[in-house]
């Protein structure tokens, strides 16, 4: 199959095997220097003109070079005018190159290739290390956030480094993975989490991206529409990131050092009832009778008053110490850095530690024809995870009872059975879940790849290109509790342990070529090439008790998937004002057996107005283009990575059944889809680059309709035809609309004072257009968002119409006093009766995604003081409080069994006796603004020596937020709020040195 | 030229590399855990394993056990399982049951006020008809096989769809119905098959399978002549619900093969519910559960934890966690004139720290306890595979005493080839045993339809029967017989009749065009 792309590969072969030939030659020594100021300049390229001989000039401007006796040097550099010196007799040349204002241009990274920024037809956006945001950021999408427009980076939690949500445009899909693909140095990487459920820290690596070190990362550049994306086809639906790290420049070593030390502390706590108004409540509630609150009740409230949120966070402290050097060594550049970085939590007993090794070599051979890129990046990250049970305990536990108590279960108070055993379904001592609990685990990664380009002897304008690379991580854990651990009590042996380990590795093969050429006006810019990718993934669990006789888990897993793909794309400019891109990448998924392959094109124009002679002398509008572009991405990252395959599944050791005496392993036919395919997101996008004032004000506006069909759903299917009552499979459709618009200005730049401001604005709208195979009215959609309390209670919902995020809820009533009446819903249907019995009642009420999401920074520069921040505004995104509605309840204080729980003081906003879960009540307004970081610095061009260059730095990060919600953070990934690990305010001084 | 040879070596490689890649994208599952249909039924063994699912499939939630990679979805995945999603459907809307939890709809069970998006009711659809489609799967992979143990696993294969899709003709009435004759894991609209049609196919399923099935108890845990001959008999003895004609003496044909087979009544009535109730002579179909090899939040685990609450000792039943949901209502406690259990055993019934009336059933203590069942052996030692969590006691699906009950409503009823003297011999051979003597003991004249279903309730509650019975005796819709908070009135109020049947789900109305809901929903 796939004939065609074999000629290809033929083609390029005889590229390869061709030979090149020389003739006789001169040797000419040189040395360029800048013009202005006589600096000599290294990297500065010398090509004999009419040939591909040449040469690069060394960190002293000094170059050699053999020519052909009489010919003519062509010199050339970035930002600067090129300049041509006919060789005639001299042997020996210096040169000045005059700098060219008007060639600085930004080069962006695209997929296989790059582009000036000036030439994209795609919607592009790069954030460079200067950007970044500040703070301890341990894990590097956290750089981005509030930084794009259209990019949502959401950080799941405050765990210490804890993983991050990234949408850009809202996501495309369903079921399947709605995260962009990361590119880090060209090497795709495995989005799956290595998690089993239902623990996600069970793996170890909680992050794909925790084991790069942020410092390392030079730019992170964002491809949105389908122009820029559809050469990754079918993982490019939802965006790709492509992160780029630092490499090497030439010339003598440079050393930089960064070191910050940071103090974390919480926010706020949430408002629970004190102990004595706790104790008040309940023995208040006893002398009205309310139901289940009887004298026994009554009799279990103890003495004490414990703030258990107190108990269980502290300030946390972190160090983070950065060295780099970079330079080349004779002609090879490199850059070697190491990273440590300890993360306290303020959870107590987590914390995150990493070491990180990153290398860089950048070597240029066969006169600048053969150019290869060597990147590695290794890190050890050891992660403790503590038990985040105790978030949750703290809230719900009675705040009478003592933390200590002299019992057999460590001395923490515990809740006691009837028997005098642990109660199994009371609160669990918070400060003892996080003691007696030992969760640690070590993840090493290692990233590494080769790309080499070989640019044709005998055709310069042909590069071929190879990247081969492989991602491997590493990692086992220990979860264990000691025997007299109340929470893991069992009467055959207490406590607990818990091995696992994990290995995940990827292979990637790309062969690419990329052919330039400028025939009078037109010039071609085209790529093509063929790219193999292989994932494994192996995962063991082993959960037992201490004395292991009880086993409540012993599996393994593994699974792999491959992704072949041929792709093309041709740039095309006429006159250097008209673009024309076109790409088209044929993609293979193992996971399809019966569609393997899917073809993704597009198309894009630019029209470069500002190059226009009614433009070209207009001084107010300084840049104009026009952009829209066109085209297809897919999408197969499912869980499931034989979802069209017919398999029969062994059961566990578990899951077995009794025939007489003897215990039988089951097999079980699995469900799956034998049409399985991919799923297609098709994008429209109008984009406008625009430039004021010379520049001094510049943006960009993006108008996008983005519409995904055959999503790859995980819904009911008719029952009796398949071997389950849900399946994977290709049912609906989804739309995203939106607008984006970017703004960044400069309005003041003196030689002392210089002011950069930037905002960006966001605009998305999702709906559901199509879900079943019917349009039944009395079809209620696919149930989502699952919460705490209760059993498999939710208030989310897809349906027709309603944007995926949407919440499904009764409908609260209130009363005159806008209290919500408990129990009281709107009455949708009219069919009366118990409302909540039916959820045709249920609205679709309120989502969890925001309307409009606003970023805002600003640095201000005056002599050698800088301040800058960073903020957001998130608007019109809701939250379930499921924090109040699983526990702001009387009924909710006292378990018959025989334990007390803690409310939410919000309780005295609805008196409601039993839990409400579904009430639209809970549905809360979680627009915010955050100011993500404020930092003030101050350079030093002498630190003690003339040598040393220093800049100190005061960083405050998460500053404040300023926000109507009721909880303690309104910014909840999927927005249903429960029991997450805060995010802390942090305070951090930061020194950075270069020398 | 160097450079050259290492280009020809790499072109060689690369093109090589070409071709074998895009072969790579045909996968087989590395899972050692994960098989290829065709690599399946690789052995004997494997037979038995693939039988083995159809009987688990009643109880574990799927492969992992007790969570994890399960069969269906849409579900918690302890709610989910067949057992206690049939348990739910057949106690919770009756005088038996009521639970305490805020678990999405589950309190509409006992106000019978549930909706065709109901997701435990969804469940209960799922898995009836899900067991039936896994069964088609393995009917089709044994069938013409002549070996004498896979035909004798195919006949059980059949066994279990007919209960399955007995579970479905008795809930559901009318539902989507595929037999082996159609496609496999193929995206169609199953049809929908009238109730009375589905009866008649049930008839002749059981029919033609009765001679392939092992001799009543040839080895425990499977599906035998005893259990076919005890589904036709309920088949028969509710004929007038599914089909409107009576079937008594039908049902006393099979009932009288039962009982002249090798059961008899356990010595003592709470064996039937302990850990070692494996051992009863009076089990006639179980659904086997085990502490360590066959683990589920359905089964018995769910009903000795759900029924342990208040002041009841968790170490008294063998497990460690009171969840504190189920109790019963005054119109079973009040069947009993002594709730002590000395006087007729079968008062398994906790009073202590526990009220009669219920005024709130979200509150355990509302409403009295019941201690059926236990995860203890019948002489108070530890189970074999002890575990605090899950149970080793088998669910007694079917059991002799119930086929007593049967037979002798099936007398009252008219039909033919049983008698009277001898259904009161039955009835008095339960009652002896309740009361260990004689003095429980019914006369004739005592011996009635309106004392059957009360005996019934005394005899069975809490084993899954409820429901069915009352619908056969008219009692469970409308105002004949009322009980606390039915239709969601403390004293009970009457209902509408059309809640005899559940409501085909919303899921499946969605995703089938073909499907009509049930009336009145």
């Amino acid at each position: 199959m796939k004939k065609h792309y074999r000629l290809l590969v033929v083609a390029l072969l005889a590229l390869f095997i061709a030979g090149s030939a020389k003739a006789q030659e001169v040797v000419v020594n040189g040395k360029v220097q800048d013009a202005s100021d006589g600096t000599a300049l290294p990297g500065v390229n010398i090509l004999e003109k009419g040939t591909t001989n040449g040469a690069l000039t060394n960190s002293d401007g000094d170059f050699t070079i053999k020519v052909q006796k009489s010919s003519t040097l062509v010199i050339s550099f970035v930002g600067y005018t090129p300049q041509e010196i006919a060789v005639g007799e001299q042997t020996s040349v210096k040169i000045s190159l005059t700098p060219d204002i008007t060639q600085l241009s930004e080069v962006v990274v695209i997929g296989y290739g790059t582009v000036e920024k000036k030439d994209a037809t795609g919607a592009v956006y790069a954030v460079s290390s200067k950007d970044f945001n500040k703070g301890i950021i341990a894990s590097p999408q956290d750089l981005l956030v509030g930084k794009l427009a259209g990019v949502q980076v959401t950080s799941n939690s405050g765990a210490p480094g804890g993983a991050s949500t990234i949408r850009i445009r809202g996501g495309s899909s369903l079921n399947a993975s709605n995260d962009p693909l990361i590119v880090i140095d060209g090497f795709p990487v495995d989005n799956s989490k290595n998690g089993t459920d239902p623990n996600p820290g069970q793996a170890g690596v909680v992050n794909i991206l925790s084991s790069i070190n942020p410092n390392d990362i030079e730019t992170f550049t964002v491809l949105k529409d389908a122009s820029a994306t559809a050469i990754y086809g079918s993982r490019a639906s939802n965006g790709v990131i492509i992160i780029t790290t630092k490499k090497g420049k030439d010339g003598k070593p440079k050393f930089t050092y960064n070191a910050t030390v940071s103090i974390a502390s919480p926010i706020k706590y949430y408002d629970v009832l004190s102990a004595s108004e706790y104790k008040k409540l309940v023995t208040d509630l006893n002398e009205k009778g309310f139901s289940g609150i009887d004298a026994t009740a009554v009799s279990h409230l103890g003495n004490s008053n414990t703030n258990w949120q107190k108990e269980i966070y502290r300030n946390a402290i972190s160090t983070d110490h950065n060295i780099g050097v970079s330079g080349s060594y004779k002609t090879i550049p490199y850059r070697l850095s190491y990273g440590y970085t300890n993360q306290q939590g303020i959870l107590k007993t987590t914390d995150f530690d990493r070491q990180s090794l990153n290398l860089n070599l950048n070597p240029s051979l066969l006169d600048n024809h053969l150019k290869i890129d060597i990147s590695a990046k290794g890190s050890i990250n050891k992660t403790n995870f503590g038990n985040t049970d105790a978030v949750g305990a703290a809230l719900s536990f009675d705040p009478t009872q003592p933390v200590h108590a002299s019992n057999e279960y460590g001395g923490y108070y515990t809740w006691l059975s009837t028997d005098g055993t642990p109660n199994k379904i009371a609160t669990s001592n918070p400060v003892a879940l996080l003691n007696q609990t030992d969760n640690r685990s070590t993840a090493n990664r290692l990233i590494g790849n080769v790309k080499v380009e070989y640019k044709l002897p005998f055709l310069p304008d042909l590069k071929l290109n190879v990247n081969t690379g492989y991602d491997v991580t590493k990692s086992s854990g220990l979860n264990t509790s000691p025997e007299n651990a109340a929470f893991k009590y069992n009467t055959l042996g207490s406590g607990r342990r818990n091995d696992y380990n994990a290995k995940n590795h990827s292979e990637l093969l790309d062969l690419y070529f990329n052919y330039t050429k400028t025939i009078g006006g037109s010039k071609i810019d085209l790529t093509g090439g063929y790219s193999w990718q292989h994932f494994t993934r192996q995962n063991y669990n082993y959960d037992r008790n201490l004395n292991g006789s009880v086993i409540s888990d012993s599996s393994r897993y593994k699974n792999e998937n491959y992704l072949v793909s041929f792709f093309g794309r041709l740039n095309y400019t006429f006159k250097d004002k008209y673009l024309l891109t076109a790409s088209v990448r044929d993609d293979g998924s193992s996971k399809f057996p019966n569609n393997q392959w899917g073809l993704f094109p597009s198309v894009a124009l630019a029209w470069k107005i500002k190059s226009e002679n009614f433009l070209m002398n207009n001084d107010l509008i300084s840049d104009l283009k026009l952009r829209v572009s066109y085209g297809q991405t897919g999408q197969q990252d499912i869980q499931s990575n034989y979802p069209g395959l017919a398999t029969y599944q062994i059961g566990k050791i578990n899951a077995q059944y009794q025939f007489g005496n003897q215990f039988y392993q089951t097999l079980r036919p699995n469900a799956y889809d034998g049409n399985i395919k991919w799923e297609t997101t098709t994008t429209l996008n109008l984009g406008l680059d625009f430039g004021f004032k010379n520049d001094k004000i510049t943006g960009s506006l993006e108008i996008y309709q983005r519409d995904t069909k055959d999503l790859l759903n995980y819904i009911p299917i008719s029952l009796g035809s398949n071997f389950s009552n849900f399946l994977n499979t290709n049912v609906g459709s989804m739309q995203n609309k939106g607008v984006e618009l970017t703004l960044r200005a400069t309005p003041i730049s003196t030689g002392t004072l210089t002011w950069n401001a930037g905002a960006n604005f966001t605009y998305n709208e999702n709906k559901i257009t199509k879900l079943t195979l019917t349009n039944d009215p009395g079809y209620t959609g696919v149930n989502a968002s699952f919460i705490s309390g209760g059993v498999g209670n939710y208030v989310g919902n897809y349906n027709i119409g309603f944007p995926s995020s949407a919440f499904f809820v009764y409908k609260q009533v209130y009363d005159t006093n806008g209290k919500p009446i408990e129990g009281l819903y709107v009455d949708k249907t009219g069919k009366g009766g118990d409302i909540s019995s039916s959820d045709l009642n249920r609205y679709h009420f309120k989502k969890s995604a925001p309307n409009v999401m606003i970023g805002v920074n600003s640095r201000v520069n005056y002599k050698n003081f800088d301040f800058s921040f960073s903020g957001r505004f998130s608007l019109g995104n809701y939250n379930y409080n499921n924090n109040l509605s699983s526990r702001a309840y009387y009924g909710a204080i006292y378990n018959q069994s025989g334990f007390l729980s803690n409310v939410p003081s919000a309780i005295n906003d609805t008196k409601f006796a039993n839990a409400q879960y579904n009430s639209s009540y809970y549905v809360q307004n979680g627009s915010f603004f955050k100011m993500d970081n404020i930092s003030a610095g101050y350079s030093l061009d002498k630190f003690f020596t003339s040598k040393l260059k220093a800049r100190i730095s005061l960083t405050a990060q998460n500053a404040f937020i300023v926000t109507k919600y009721k909880g303690i953070d309104p910014e909840v990934s999927g927005g249903v709020d429960n029991n997450i690990y805060p995010r802390p305010r942090t305070f951090l001084l930061g020194l950075n040195l270069t020398f | 030229m160097k450079l050259n040879k290492l280009n020809i070596v790499s072109a060689l490689i690369v093109s090589l590399g070409l071709t074998a890649c895009v072969n790579d994208l045909n996968v087989t599952p590395i899972d050692p855990n994960l098989t290829t249909k065709d690599a399946a039924y690789n052995s004997p063994l494997a037979y038995k394993e693939g039988l083995a699912k159809l009987y688990a499939a009643f109880t574990v939630s799927g492969q992992q056990g007790p969570s994890g990679q399960n069969d269906i979805s849409g579900i918690d995945e302890g709610f989910g399982t067949y057992s206690r999603a049939y348990w739910n459907c057949q106690e919770l809307p009756t005088d038996e049951a009521v639970i305490a939890w805020n678990d999405q709809t589950v309190k509409n069970f006992h106000w019978q006020t549930w909706s065709a998006s109901d997701v435990f009711i969804t469940a209960m659809y799922s898995r009836a008809i899900y067991t039936a489609t896994l069964c088609n799967e393995y009917i089709r992979v044994t069938a013409g096989n002549t070996d004498a143990d896979i035909v004798k696993y195919h006949a059980e294969a059949r066994f279990l769809r007919a209960l399955a899709y007995y579970h479905g003709l008795d809930l559901f009435g009318n539902i989507p119905f595929t037999t082996e004759k159609d496609p496999s894991a193929t995206k169609f609209f199953p049809k929908q098959i009238d109730r009375a049609d589905l009866f008649t196919y049930l008839e002749s399923e059981l029919l033609a399978i009765e001679n392939d099935l092992g001799a009543p108890q040839f080895e425990y845990g499977r599906a035998d002549q005893g259990a076919c001959w005890m589904l036709l008999a309920k088949l028969y003895l509710n004929a007038k619900v599914y089909t409107g004609t009576e079937k008594n003496t039908e049902a006393i044909t099979y009932l009288n093969k039962i009982i002249g087979s090798t059961y008899s009544l356990a010595t003592s009535y709470k064996n039937n519910f302990t850990a070692d109730n494996d051992k009863s002579p009076e089990m006639i179909f179980p659904i086997t559960c085990d502490g360590t090899y066959t683990r589920s939040y359905g089964g018995t685990t769910y009903l000795i934890h759900a029924c342990l609450g208040g002041s009841m000792s968790e170490s008294n039943f063998g497990v460690v966690g009171k969840w504190g949901g189920l109790r019963t209502t005054s119109a079973l406690s009040s069947k009993f004139t002594d709730l002590s259990g000395n006087t007729d055993s079968r008062a398994m019934i906790w009073t202590d720290g526990q009220s009669e009336v219920i005024n709130d059933i979200g509150t355990f203590t509302d409403g009295y306890g019941i201690t059926k069942f236990s995860n203890l052996n019948s002489d108070g030692s530890p189970a074999i595979h002890h575990s605090d969590d899950f149970a080793d006691t088998d669910f007694p699906m079917f059991r002799l005493a119930d086929a007593y009950l049967m037979y002798a409503e099936a007398v009252l009823r008219g039909g033919s080839g049983g008698s009277l003297s001898q259904a009161l011999d039955y009835v008095n051979a339960l009652r002896e045993r309740a009361y260990g003597d004689t003095s429980g003991n019914i006369t004739s004249g005592d011996l009635t339809l309106d004392f059957i279903i009360d005996e019934r309730a005394r005899e069975l509650y809490f084993e899954g029967h409820r429901r069915t019975d009352l619908i056969r005796f008219g009692k469970f819709t409308g105002g004949d017989y009322l009980w606390p908070w039915k239709g969601n009135v403390k004293v009970g109020t009457s209902t509408p009749s059309y809640r005899d049947l559940y409501p085909i789900p919303s899921n499946d109305l969605g995703a089938n065009p073909t499907l009509k809901q049930n009336e009145g929903y």
